[in-house]
C-alpha cells in the first residue's frame, strides 16, 4: 500500500511535465502547419509548388479511392519485404563468417565497414542492366543496402557472445552447423534485431530510390508521374504514405529490438535445452 | 611452410584478396562466363578512369560533390549544434522533441527531394538542401547527448569559481561534450555525401551521381563501372580520413 502511495506521488509531478511536453509538441504541429500554410500563400513560391494542406488530404482520400494506388502500394511492399529478407540473410551469413573467425574478420571486415555508408544508389545502373527496370533491379537495390548494416551488426554480436558456451560446445564436439543452431543463432538475437532495425529504413530508401529513377510500378514511380504532370498534391500524399510506411515499419521492429534488445533477459544468451 | 605464407598480416590479406577477385572477374569474362556486355573486364575498365579524368570530367564532378557534401555538412552542423543546444537546454523541449528527431533520423529524408524539387528547381540549391536535411538529425541528436551527459560534478566547479555563463559553455561545456558532438558531425558529414550523390544521381544535375547516370544512359558501360568504382573509392577513402580525424582530434585533446 505505501508502495502504491509513492508511486502516485512519483507520478504526478512527471504527469505535470507530460502536459508541458504535450503543449510543446502541439504548438510544433501548429506552427508548422502554419508556416506551410503561410508559405503556400505568400506568394513567395510558384503557385501550386506549396498546395493547402487541405489539397493534400482531398489528394490522400482520391489516392485511397483508386485501385491503381493499391496495386503500387502492393508492388513497393513486395520489393522492399523481398529485398529485405535477401539482404538480411546474406548479411548475416557474411558477419557469421566475420564473426567466427577472427583472422577472417581481421582481414575483410575492414572492407564491409568503409563499403557500408557508400552511397549503393550508384550501383542502381549496373542493377537495371542485370534485371532489367522491374522489380528485380530495386530488389537488388534494396538487398545490397541492407547487407551492409547486417553483416556488421552480426559480426560485432559473435564477438559479444560468452567464450563459456563456445568451450561448451567445443567440449561436447558439435559440429559447426550444430553451434550455429545452439548457440550463435541464439546468442544473437539481439544483434539480429539492431540489423533489421538499421536494415529496415534503408532497404526502403533502396527500393523507391530505384523506383524514382526508373521503373513502371510502385508508390516511388507514380510519385515521380504525379510530379511530371505537375500534381504536387498527390505527389506529396504519395510521399506522406511512403514515409508512413517507412515509420510504421521501424516503429514495429523498434518494438521487436525492445523485446529482444540489450537489457532483455534472452541478451545472456542462455542455449535452448 | 611458414606461418606468415599461411597466414599473412591481415592488411596484405586483405589486397590478395581483392586482387584475387579482380583476377577471378578478368577470367571468368575471358571465358565468356559473364557477358562482357553486362560486366566488363577490370582490363577494360580501369583504362577508362583515365580516360574519364582526361576529358575532365571526372575532376570537375569530383570537386562539385564534394563542394556540395561539405557546404550541406557545415549548414547541417550549424542548425544542428544550435537545436541540439536548446533541446538540452530547454528541457520541455528536449523532452518534447527528442523522439521526434530520432524518428526523423530513421525516416527515408532523401525520397522528400521531389518536394525540394519544385520549390528549388533543378540545381545545386536542391542537392545542398537535401543533404542538409540528412545531416542534421544525428548532429542534433548527438548534441544534445554529448551536452545532456557532461558530469555534473564539472558544472559544479565551474559554479565554485563564479564562471560567467558563456565562460560556463566554452571552458566547461562545450570541451566536454566535444567527444560525442564530433561523432554527430562525422556522421552528418557521411549522411550528406550520400545524400548528395543518390540526389545527383536521381536528378542527372552535377557531379558523380549525374556522370554515372550519364555513362549509363549513353551505355559506355566500361566507363560507367569506372565512375562508380570511382565514386566507391572516393567515398571509401573519405569514410577513414574522417574516422582517423575524429580518433587524432580525439586522443590530442
Amino acid at each position: 500500500m505505501v508502495a502504491v502511495g509513492q508511486m502516485n506521488t512519483g507520478t504526478r509531478p512527471s504527469r505535470l511535465r507530460l502536459s508541458s511536453v504535450a503543449i510543446h509538441r502541439i504548438v510544433a504541429v501548429v506552427v508548422i502547419l502554419a508556416l506551410w500554410e503561410g508559405a503556400g500563400a505568400s506568394g513567395l513560391f510558384f503557385r501550386g509548388v506549396i498546395p493547402s494542406s487541405v489539397l493534400i488530404i482531398r489528394a490522400l482520400f482520391r489516392l485511397f479511392a483508386d485501385p491503381a494506388f493499391y496495386t503500387h502500394f502492393g508492388v513497393t511492399l513486395f520489393e522492399i519485404v523481398v529485398g529485405f529478407a535477401i539482404g538480411t540473410s546474406l548479411g548475416a551469413i557474411a558477419g557469421l563468417i566475420l564473426g567466427i573467425n577472427r583472422y577472417t574478420g581481421e582481414v575483410l571486415e575492414p572492407l564491409v565497414h568503409y563499403l557500408a555508408p557508400t552511397p549503393k544508389v550508384v550501383f542502381l545502373p549496373v542493377l537495371l542492366i542485370m534485371f532489367g527496370i522491374g522489380v528485380g533491379s530495386k530488389i537488388g537495390l534494396g538487398a545490397m543496402s541492407c547487407f551492409f548494416p547486417m553483416a556488421l551488426s552480426v559480426s560485432a554480436g559473435v564477438r559479444t557472445i560468452n567464450p563459456m558456451f563456445l568451450r561448451v560446445g567445443q567440449s561436447l564436439t558439435l559440429p559447426l552447423s550444430q553451434r550455429i543452431r545452439k548457440i550463435y543463432v541464439p546468442a544473437l538475437v539481439p544483434a539480429l534485431a539492431t540489423g533489421f532495425r538499421l536494415s529496415f529504413g534503408i532497404a526502403t530508401v533502396g527500393c523507391l530510390m530505384s523506383e524514382i529513377k526508373l521503373s513502371n510500378f510502385g508508390l516511388g514511380y507514380a510519385a515521380m508521374q504525379a510530379y511530371n504532370r505537375f500534381d504536387i498534391p498527390t505527389m506529396l500524399a504519395l510521399l506522406l504514405v511512403i514515409f508512413v510506411l517507412a515509420g510504421l515499419g521501424n516503429f514495429f521492429i523498434g518494438r521487436l529490438v525492445r523485446l529482444h534488445g540489450p537489457n532483455n533477459r534472452r541478451a545472456t544468451a542462455l542455449p535452448p535445452r | 611452410m611458414p606461418a606468415w605464407l599461411i597466414r599473412p598480416p591481415p592488411l596484405v590479406a586483405r589486397f590478395l584478396f581483392l586482387a584475387g577477385l579482380l583476377v577471378l572477374w578478368e577470367l571468368a569474362s575471358a571465358a565468356g562466363l559473364v557477358s562482357r556486355f553486362i560486366v566488363p573486364p577490370p582490363s577494360e575498365i580501369f583504362p577508362t578512369i583515365g580516360a574519364l579524368f582526361a576529358e575532365g570530367d571526372l575532376a570537375g564532378a569530383f570537386l562539385r560533390t564534394f563542394g556540395e557534401t561539405f557546404a550541406a555538412a557545415g549548414l547541417g552542423a550549424l542548425g544542428g549544434m544550435a537545436i541540439g543546444w536548446w533541446l538540452h537546454h530547454n528541457r520541455a523541449a528536449g523532452a518534447a522533441y527528442t523522439d521526434w528527431m530520432a524518428a526523423v533520423a530513421a525516416a527515408p529524408l532523401v525520397l522528400l527531394f521531389p518536394l525540394f524539387l519544385v520549390i528549388f528547381g533543378r540545381n545545386a540549391a536542391t542537392i545542398v538542401a537535401m543533404g542538409t536535411v540528412a545531416s542534421l538529425p544525428p548532429v542534433v541528436l548527438k548534441t544534445k547527448e554529448g551536452l545532456d551527459n557532461v558530469r555534473g560534478v564539472l558544472i559544479d566547479v565551474g559554479r565554485t569559481f563564479g564562471l560567467t555563463r558563456w565562460q560556463q559553455i566554452h571552458m566547461i561545456l562545450f570541451p566536454a561534450s566535444l567527444p560525442t558532438i564530433f561523432t554527430g558531425l562525422r556522421l552528418g558529414l557521411v549522411f550528406a555525401l550520400i545524400n548528395v550523390v543518390g540526389v545527383e544521381f536521381l536528378i542527372g544535375f552535377g557531379g558523380m551521381g549525374q556522370l554515372i547516370g550519364d555513362l549509363g544512359d549513353r551505355f559506355e558501360i566500361a566507363g560507367m563501372y569506372a565512375a562508380i568504382l570511382f565514386v566507391v573509392l572516393t567515398s571509401v577513402c573519405f569514410f577513414y580520413l574522417t574516422e582517423k580525424l575524429e580518433t587524432w582530434l580525439l586522443s590530442a585533446r
